[in-house]
């Protein structure tokens, strides 16, 4: 029983750290970008490459598919996505489908359609007893990751100056502007490291979602679920959306296995009737 | 109580929704094709039923503004609600069973429509990809119902009002596809120029305002998108009885998003975006597959990245453009009226 629940709330922190950039930039930008889920197949496949076959250790994969993937996230952004802003929703939509779509033919061809592992160190492998409750290594890592980052980007939102740029930003852009702070530098800086982090998650996850050239297509609803039920108007919100979510989808998973993947839809369902602008959205939801 | 301006008004509306000699010309066209390309039928069938499958959606997107990404859960409702049918002999006259197909998808419409009307457009997005998700892990799950992933066997399609038998090279199921794809096109284009059509507009062009001057907008919304839904339903089930097979690729992802590039190519909102876009999806699909069997996806992609960076609008003018020049012949006096309303 408890075992499920950490178990579940490893995987509604890898949501969370997965789903928060497109948050962010969905807040900020008012911009709908289904091809997030891309940039997460593209960190764990550089984990795969370097770990697998130029035998970096682990730890330095974790970084360097954050940094690859934040990288390729602000070379898109500015080359593509910047044209892409002021068109309408369906435009948006389009373009990131089609995006999607190319991700993944390209990872196809150049990886293969099977799904690949990451070789995780030996010593996080296994699971330890702590009161009866059976902990997995690797799980615990990611708790621990992804506890921190939480914990590291609520202080930077809250704590420093770019945070309360980027929060300017996310309430009125236009004003904000006006009071001379740079939105498109807060964007672009914003939209890299989200990027980034769905490629830290998109490493750290390898090992619990799979990965294969379908990632993005099979992650889209579970992004959209969190950002729809979270809001997009704080981390917080989306945070408690990505924990009910991972919850309720192992739970589910393991007591009725034959109905499990209906769990997460049905909260979908509820959520949306009590609340349909998102869990934690102020009246004026965007 | 009809004053000179209610006349007047009655009068340029009946004007508008005069059927035009392009109009004429484009039918003319489909039905020499019933006799002039007898070796293609298989694949202007398939032409057909997406075609059909995009007038639905563009129904919902062209004239409610509602993006769908899941437009497939009908669709795949509405095939295997027919392949079951036949399966099972509940219905035999394959007519009959799509007219029940349709309204069974009409209905699933009607349910979920209350769901996508609720929040923004992310959130109909997520709703929409979610209806189509769900109903897919449903036919997964109860295979002992659909087959689950090997696809719904044994449907036998008997005769078309027990006269007309499926041969093999599709003539019958062409001429078929094309008949339901006219009526059911005749009365969206009913649909399109009604009071409801109208309405329909003024609420994609602005719901608040519509709301103002009297306009039920949810009502609007849930009647077209259950109108939308039985035409996505009905194009399901003409793929399952000209087939005769059922799986559970009907209800995918890649088949929604396909159909929104189907309508793009097409242009939105005024019904033969649909048609036109799934010619040339279908030509453009058949060439691509051919060079690169398993990478097709990527070129879709490239094409959704293109259109949207040349922008929608400039399509329309090429559009606009070609469709002038094709007019040519029929130019009356005044210039000939041009699609109107094309792309957005």
């Amino acid at each position: 029983m408890l075992t499920i629940l950490f178990d579940g709330i490893a995987y509604g922190m890898l949501l969370f750290v997965l789903a928060c950039g497109l948050s962010v930039t969905l807040g900020l930008m008012n911009f709908v970008n289904l091809a997030h889920g891309a940039f997460a197949m593209a960190g764990g496949y550089v984990t795969v490459v370097v770990v697998n076959r130029y035998g970096v250790p682990f730890f330095a994969a974790l970084l360097i598919a954050f940094l690859v993937t934040a990288l390729i996230g602000a070379l898109l952004e500015r080359t593509l996505y910047v044209h892409v802003y002021q068109k309408s929703h369906l435009d948006q939509v389009l373009f990131t489908i089609g995006l999607v779509f190319m991700a993944v033919a390209a990872v196809d061809y150049v990886m293969g359609s099977q799904q690949v592992f990451v070789q995780i160190p030996a010593m996080l492998q296994g699971r330890f007893d702590f009161f009866g409750v059976g902990i997995s290594k690797y799980r615990l890592l990611i708790i621990v990751i992804c506890g921190l980052l939480t914990l590291a980007l609520q202080l930077i939102l809250t704590g420093t100056r770019f945070g309360s740029r980027l929060r300017a930003s996310v309430d009125d852009a236009r004003v904000a502007r006006g009071l001379g702070i740079n939105v498109t530098g807060v964007f672009a800086l914003t939209f890299a490291v989200g990027s980034g982090l769905a490629g830290l998650g998109g490493a750290l996850g390898a090992e619990i979602l799979g990965l294969d050239p379908t990632f993005p297509l099979k992650y889209m609803i579970y992004f959209l679920i969190v950002v729809t039920v979270g809001g997009t108007t704080s981390i917080t919100g989306p945070f408690v959306a990505s924990l009910l979510l991972g919850i309720g989808d192992v739970a589910g998973k393991y007591y009725v296995p034959k109905l499990g993947a209906f769990v997460i839809y049905s909260i979908m369902i509820v959520v949306l009737l009590w609340r349909p602008q998102g869990l934690f959205a102020r009246s004026a939801g965007r | 109580m009809s004053s000179p301006l209610v006349s007047r008004v009655a009068a340029q509306l009946a004007r508008r929704a005069r059927w035009r000699p392009y109009e004429i010309a484009f039918w003319l066209l489909a039905l020499a094709s019933v006799f002039l390309l007898p070796g293609r039928h298989l694949i202007l069938t398939e032409i057909v039923i997406l075609g059909l499958f995009a007038l639905s959606l563009d129904l919902i997107l062209g004239y409610a503004g509602i993006i769908s990404l899941g437009h497939a859960a009908f669709f795949g409702f509405g095939a295997y609600v027919a392949g079951l049918l036949a399966a099972h002999g509940l219905v035999t006259e394959p007519v009959l069973a799509l007219l029940l197909s349709g309204l069974a998808a009409a209905a699933l419409g009607f349910v979920s429509s209350f769901l996508v009307l609720r929040g923004s457009d992310l959130t109909r997005l997520m709703v929409t990809l979610g209806v189509a998700l769900i109903l897919r892990e449903l036919a997964n799950q109860f295979a002992w119902l659909t087959g689950g992933a090997d696809g719904l066997q044994g449907v036998i399609v008997q005769p078309l009002l027990g006269l007309f038998a499926f041969d093999i090279a599709g003539h019958t199921a062409y001429v078929y596809s094309l008949t339901v794809l006219f009526v059911l096109f005749v009365i969206a284009r009913l649909i399109v120029f009604s009071p409801l059509g109208l309405s329909l507009r003024s609420v994609k062009a602005n719901p608040l305002r519509a709301a103002a001057i009297g306009v039920p907008v949810n009502a609007r919304l849930v009647a077209i998108y259950t109108i939308a839904a039985a035409y996505a339903g009905i194009a399901g089930a003409l793929l399952t009885q000209v087939t005769a097979f059922a799986s559970l690729d009907v209800f995918s992802f890649e088949r929604s998003a396909d159909l929104l590039l189907v309508l793009i190519i097409g242009g939105t909102g005024y019904l033969y975006g649909g048609l036109i876009g799934a010619v040339i999806f279908k030509v453009m699909h058949d060439y691509l597959a051919n060079l690169t069997p398993q990478y097709w996806p990527f070129w879709i992609g490239l094409v959704l990245v293109v259109i949207v960076l040349v922008g929608r609008d400039r399509l329309a003018v090429w559009r606009a453009a070609i469709a002038a020049a094709l007019l040519w012949p029929f130019r009356r006096k005044p210039a000939a009226p041009e699609p109107e309303g094309s792309g957005r």
